[in-house]
């Protein structure tokens, strides 16, 4: 039974991370209707920026408090991805209003790209390391209930709380502020959100502007744990069936469907696993993804819009 | 008609010429509108009257010609400025924001005047809540005479096309827009639906006090309740006056009945 809670509750922190990373798509599909497909290439690029500024603060400016250096870099990636955010609107988007979909899913595509080479350009291409001083020792719990009790990570336990924060933040800024309202307004229709005067250029700017923070919150939690790689790009390709399964256009939905993947997949590997032979993990969510895609293609919290013949 | 009172000119449009590559949609227009007035754009397919509309909604840069609104000349402006001036409009094909409630999509339309600070408004404390309570009232106002009260909730999606065209009016409204630009409002309409909207715009240029051009096919809709009509053929002005002039100018007969080209 302890070991059934480990690991439900290592798929759920797993699920977490892969959570953050569909808000980022959720976020900028629900505000302008675009399929983000430059996420994970912006996780990269935001981890890559925020490890290497940590390096650099204290040889620029002699800080030596390591936390003080973190918060600095942190600050630095920041207004790194607002600049990114700005450029893309300035350089893409603008030009591509009233545009189909998939002419926007194909700039993002080259945004991809381009980020990704970008980054590696002048961040460097190794393997770099994020301390932002997560505690590293687990802890157990419940160690009255079951022998030896649960282990669980600390580091997981502060990433899942930074987590829930972000998106309570942004749940609330969608549905109760009139930006948030405007922002749901050009997600559904460029021309009608101009005519009442809702400037598109200035939303897009914003809307790209916290993709990139969460895109930097995810970069630095992964960071943290896995290390700032080249790899980290692909962490879009994991939480792609999350932005199926929650619905493309749920904050909430990009949370619980994060969860539920994590959690199925390390589930299904530990207890079917041994059965079809392991190697589960890798395509769980993706066939769980088609699942949905068959009996319900809005996913668990996406909006059902009805198109008239 | 109801006895109401026409003012001076608010609109005035001169000398309007917009092409699109070798193809010439508008070329040399002039017509005014006057305050409280219901002018009508009328015109066979392709005349060039959604083009019109757009010039002024600030969505197409005529290459000549200048807009006038309320004493400022404008030769180009973007729909943001339009939209702040008091300009709102409606769209031919629905342009709703579908998988939003009814009362969001109307709310959308108060955005400009929302003035709070984003983070008050997410606590909705101080002066934002009033903000707020103040804005959804008006916009609980537009509902009740628009007469969808029971939608107000429903994803405006789900509603039949009678309906939607009643929320894109609602959105506009909200607005409270001094020139409100309506783009086939009926189109597409039974005759049961037809006569509500020719009602809510009569009441809307009546209670609202706004001026409304609108673009209409149905011949007798526009007779009915315009003011002054201009008549669009092949983007060139052929007629300009009182429905009564209209219909009986030698020009809008051949272009309606296609005798003579």
């Amino acid at each position: 039974m302890a070991f059934f809670l480990e690991t439900l509750l290592g798929g759920l922190m797993a699920g977490m991370l892969y959570s953050l990373v569909a808000l980022g798509f959720v976020l900028i599909f629900k505000a302008s209707g675009v399929f983000n497909f430059a996420q994970g290439a912006m996780v990269l690029f935001a981890a890559l920026a925020m490890a290497r500024f940590a390096e650099w603060i204290p040889h620029w400016t002699g800080i030596d408090n390591p936390m003080l250096a973190n918060v600095v870099a942190f600050v630095l990636a920041g207004v790194v991805m607002f600049l990114v955010a700005w450029l893309i609107e300035r350089l893409v988007l603008r030009h591509l209003v009233n545009q189909e979909g998939t002419t926007l899913l194909m700039a993002t595509l080259g945004i991809t790209y381009f980020l990704e080479g970008l980054g590696q350009t002048i961040f460097g291409s190794d393997i770099y390391k994020i301390d932002i001083g997560m505690p590293k020792e687990p802890i157990f719990m419940l160690e009255s209930l079951f022998p030896g009790g649960v282990l669980v990570n600390k580091e997981d336990v502060i990433a899942a709380a930074i987590a829930a924060t972000l998106v309570t933040l942004l749940s609330v800024f969608f549905q109760k502020t009139s930006t948030g309202r405007a922002l749901r307004a050009v997600a559904d229709d460029h021309q009608a959100a101009q005519s009442i005067g809702i400037p598109l250029n200035r939303i897009w700017v914003i809307v790209w502007c916290v993709a990139g923070v969460v895109a930097l919150v995810a970069g630095m939690i992964w960071g943290s744990k896995l290390g700032v790689q080249f790899s980290l790009a692909t962490v879009a390709l994991r939480a792609l069936p999350v932005v199926i399964l929650g619905g493309l256009t749920s904050v909430p939905g990009a949370i619980i469907g994060g969860l539920i993947i994590g959690v199925g997949e390390k589930l299904s590997e530990v207890y079917l696993g041994p059965f079809v032979g392991g190697g589960i993990e890798i395509w769980f969510a993706y066939v769980l993804a088609l699942v949905f895609l068959l009996f319900r293609p809005q996913g668990l919290f996406g909006e059902k819009i009805i198109d008239r013949v | 008609m109801s006895q109401k009172q026409i003012g001076d000119v608010i609109l005035d449009v001169n000398n309007i010429s917009l092409r699109f590559g070798g193809v010439n949609a508008l070329t040399d227009i002039s017509f005014n509108v006057k305050e409280h007035e219901i002018r009508a754009i009328i015109g066979p397919n392709g005349a060039g009257k959604s083009s019109m509309l757009n010039c002024i909604n600030g969505v197409y840069t005529p290459q000549d010609g200048s807009i006038t609104f309320r004493g400022k000349t404008f030769s180009h402006m973007n729909s943001r400025q339009v939209a702040e001036m008091g300009v709102a409009r409606t769209f031919q094909n629905l342009a709703l924001f579908k998988g939003m409630s009814v009362i969001d999509n109307i709310m959308t339309g108060r955005n400009l005047k929302i003035k709070s600070n984003m983070f008050l408004q997410a606590l909705r404390i101080g002066p934002a809540e009033k903000e707020e309570t103040r804005h959804r009232e008006y916009v609980e106002h537009i509902i009740d005479f628009l007469e969808i009260q029971a939608f107000r909730k429903t994803p405006v999606g789900q509603l039949p096309y009678g309906l939607q065209k009643r929320v894109d009016l609602g959105r506009a409204l909200a607005m409270e827009p001094q020139v409100l630009l309506l783009d086939e409002p009926m189109a597409g309409m039974n005759v049961e639906e037809k006569q509500d909207m020719c009602r809510f715009v009569l009441d809307v240029n009546d209670e609202f006090g706004s001026t409304i051009v609108l673009i209409e096919h149905d011949m007798g809709v526009v007779m009915d309740i315009s003011d002054r009509v201009v008549v669009l053929d092949y983007g060139k002005k052929i007629g300009d006056g009182t429905p009564e002039e209209v219909r009986s100018n030698e020009d809008v007969i051949s272009a309606y009945l296609g005798t003579s080209h």
